[in-house]
């Protein structure tokens, strides 16, 4: 079964500094779509308006047919997922991933069972002691994926996941999303640097500039054909 | 060339320090721990432990509400205002703390008006205690604060994203940071409790409550028991060297600047929680801002001039900046000529034992070697006693200078060093051209610690003070011990304004006072 909801950012307008941004945005449910634009653009601030970490001026955000706007971060149907960061040094792996499930950390049987299958499924089993500071940068990406499986929330937001690892582990780690997208069916909306990669695991993608989304398109047609005169240039360099 | 000058700074302060300890050790061995000795070091430990508990609780509370509070207006000032107790002479602290919580005090004065019988008594254990937290709670919050700033940004939004209440918030996050810097802050804050004396001296108020550094002092000074001070200098340095050797091995304070930029807080925003914050703020700044206001305005109120007539002010002033600028010379050469053979040289033997040399006199406080000193001079007259009070206040501020400019010179040296042996730019025309405009920053900030410290400095004058050596500190002492408070007032007020200045030049860029101790 599909938990995947729709997105839809209606009017958001906020103003941080002298910056001002304005959102309109729909994705449909269970879809796969990534955010990109040139740095400065407002990605990370229409990632942090849906996460619930800026409030907006005025406008609504929309997850499903809930309507989110006034709902603190923690109480808000998404998972979320930087490009690092995302786990307690301190802690070890399993609490880090059970932190998803309770933040007091009060864990049954179920709970710690669900936990050590979501480590299984990221592959990541048997590592529920170690600590992060012994993993790769990989492995621990790996480990906020398993936070968000024992989370089951409709929507993943991801932040430039990947943005830390090189080529090859990229595509692993690209790989191993596409297929936890397919199996727990949320609505994935992850912000890249890299049209490859958008082009590869996306299937549709947004693009943001100057505060607003200048298009928004399948990511097929989105490489390919008629794109923005910005959409261009961001591409050509 | 650089080898040779660190060894002779090292052979400088190895021989200085070694010589004060001979005399000492002549009278050894005859005496053994009565019940005075017993109870002056369970009094030194068990105000050092009170004081060290207080300091970091609170410490850990003002740096909690702080850092929750990224956006609260006069923030800078109130981080600023927790610096300035380091650059407040002691002397001048104890007076701040006397003015607000003494018989005459603010405080009492609130009770009086009130209508209770209460009098709040400053003296003994109270006094110490205070004293020390007012000095230590800022130093323990900001290393708190600091540790707390080290965490990543994404901590912040990760713990609301997961909806971690105050308590899992606390033990999750900020605990862990706080326990980082536990050991540091603990060991600093005991240690500096443990070897206080100037407050001591001042708030103790009889023998009841005295520590090792002061019963020190007061065999000689008073009783002249030189058996008794050399076994007190003998566990006095077993306890330096144990807080010490806790420091080494379980990390030193450190504070530095958060690199993962704008810090953002989405929780504590409850009615119950800002309240606790507003008070938790407030009230500090209200316990550590109030011995400064005291300062300021018994300092306004007092009368010029019948001070500027008393010739003995004169020559405390002369005494103090002739004295004082000497000592901070001599500590930086020190501190150059070791940084500089630190980093010449690739025996990590060699190395430990120039970096040693440099904090040396945290193990022998300023009163041992007084007292080694004091014993070689019997007493002393003429200019032997201006010669070592300078000294030991170089030695004093030899760490905070070291401490400053082993970095600077590392770095630059690393820059530069290669380029200059290219251009064959070497001896004095390096000094001139390449060395001294780059270190020029990093020896001024050494000097103008270095002075302020020295300048404040009660501790090396104490044993020698007297109508024939008379500073600044000293004399405020004197006024203070015979109840001329107009006087200790006005000079309380301008020692507290030179020391500051000096400090706040002294610690512009980098080097703080607390990071030296490794």
């Amino acid at each position: 079964m599909s938990i995947g909801q729709s997105i839809r950012v209606e009017g958001v307008a906020l103003t941080l500094g002298d910056h001002d941004f304005a959102f309109d945005l729909g994705i449909p449910a269970g879809s796969f779509a990534v955010i990109t634009g040139p740095s400065g653009s407002g990605k990370s601030t229409l990632f942090n308006l849906i996460a619930g970490f800026e409030a907006p001026r005025s406008g609504r955000i929309l997850i499903g047919e809930n309507d989110v706007t006034r709902l603190s971060p923690a109480d808000r149907p998404v998972s979320l997922a930087f490009q690092d960061n995302n786990l307690f040094a301190h802690l070890d792996i399993f609490t880090n991933v059970a932190l998803g499930i309770s933040p007091a950390l009060r864990l049954d049987a179920d709970a710690r069972s669900r936990v050590s299958e979501a480590l299984a499924r990221v592959g990541l089993g048997g590592f529920e002691k170690r600590l992060p500071g012994n993993l790769s940068g990989g492995e621990r990406q790996r480990a906020a994926f398993a936070r968000a499986i024992v989370r089951h929330r409709p929507v993943m937001l991801l932040d430039e996941p990947f943005a830390a690892l090189d080529p090859a582990l990229r595509r692993d780690m690209g790989d191993l999303l596409l297929s936890l997208h397919a199996d727990e069916g949320f609505t994935v909306l992850m912000i890249t640097h890299d049209p490859q990669e958008a082009e590869r695991l996306a299937d549709m993608a947004v693009f943001v500039d100057r505060g607003r989304v200048a298009a928004i398109a399948p990511s097929a047609d989105f490489f390919t054909r008629s794109k923005p005169a910005a959409l261009a240039e961001f591409l050509r360099s | 060339m650089a080898q040779a000058g660190g060894g002779l700074a090292l052979a400088f302060i190895a021989g200085f320090i070694a010589l004060a300890l001979a005399p000492l050790l002549r009278f050894g061995g005859e005496f053994s721990i009565d019940r005075q000795v017993l109870s002056t070091l369970r009094f030194t430990l068990y105000q050092a432990s009170l004081s060290t508990l207080i300091s970091l609780v609170f410490g850990a509370a003002l740096a909690l509400s702080l850092a929750r509070r990224p956006n609260l207006p006069g923030r800078i000032w109130i981080i600023r205002l927790m610096a300035a107790p380091m650059g407040l002479p002691a002397l001048a602290g104890a007076f701040g703390v006397l003015a607000v919580w003494g018989r005459q005090g603010w405080v009492n004065d609130i009770l009086g008006a009130s209508g209770t019988d209460l009098q709040f008594n400053v003296y003994g254990l109270s006094g110490i205690l205070i004293a020390h937290s007012f000095f230590n709670i800022p130093l323990a919050a900001r290393l708190f604060y600091a540790s707390l700033e080290r965490l990543p940004s994404q901590y912040w939004l990760m713990a609301a994203h997961l909806g971690l209440g105050r308590v899992s918030l606390l033990r999750f996050v900020e605990w862990p940071a706080l326990r980082r810097a536990l050991p540091g802050a603990g060991g600093l804050v005991f240690m500096l409790c443990a070897t206080s004396f100037t407050l001591v001296l001042t708030l103790g108020g009889g023998p009841a409550a005295t520590t090792l550094e002061v019963a020190i002092y007061q065999a000689l000074k008073f009783d002249f028991e030189p058996v008794r001070a050399v076994f007190l200098v003998g566990l006095q340095m077993l306890l330096a060297g144990a807080v010490l050797a806790f420091l080494k091995l379980f990390g030193a304070a450190e504070e530095e600047k958060n690199e993962s930029g704008l810090l953002r807080r989405f929780d504590g925003q409850s009615a119950l929680a800002r309240t606790w914050d507003f008070l938790v703020i407030a009230g500090l700044i209200a316990f550590c801002g109030a011995p400064f206001a005291a300062i300021a305005t018994s300092g306004l109120v007092a009368s010029y001039p019948h001070l500027v007539t008393d010739p003995l002010f004169w020559r405390a002033l002369a005494t103090s900046f002739m004295l004082g600028p000497i000592a901070a010379v001599t500590a930086v050469i020190l501190a150059y000529g070791l940084a500089i053979a630190h980093y010449g040289s690739a025996s990590r033997v060699w190395k430990g034992a120039l970096e040693a040399a440099g904090s040396l006199i945290l193990l022998t406080p300023p009163v041992v070697l007084a007292t080694g000193w004091f014993l070689w001079l019997k007493g002393g007259s003429g200019y032997g006693p201006y010669v070592l009070v300078a000294l030991i206040n170089a030695l004093m501020s030899l760490p905070f200078a070291f401490h400053v400019l082993q970095p600077a010179i590392r770095t630059h040296f690393e820059r530069t060093g290669r380029l200059s042996e290219s251009l064959g730019i070497k001896g004095f025309e390096r000094l001139r051209i390449v060395d001294f405009a780059i270190l020029k920053r990093p020896l001024t900030t050494a000097f103008f610690f270095a002075l302020s410290l020295s300048l404040g400095d009660l501790g090396a004058v104490a044993l020698f003070g007297g109508d024939n050596l008379v500073t600044l500190p000293w004399l405020i002492y004197a006024r203070l011990g015979s109840y001329r408070t107009s006087d200790a007032a006005a000079l309380t007020l301008l020692l507290t304004l030179i020391c500051m200045i000096f400090a706040v030049l002294g610690t512009r860029d980098s080097g703080t006072r607390e990071g030296s101790i490794r």
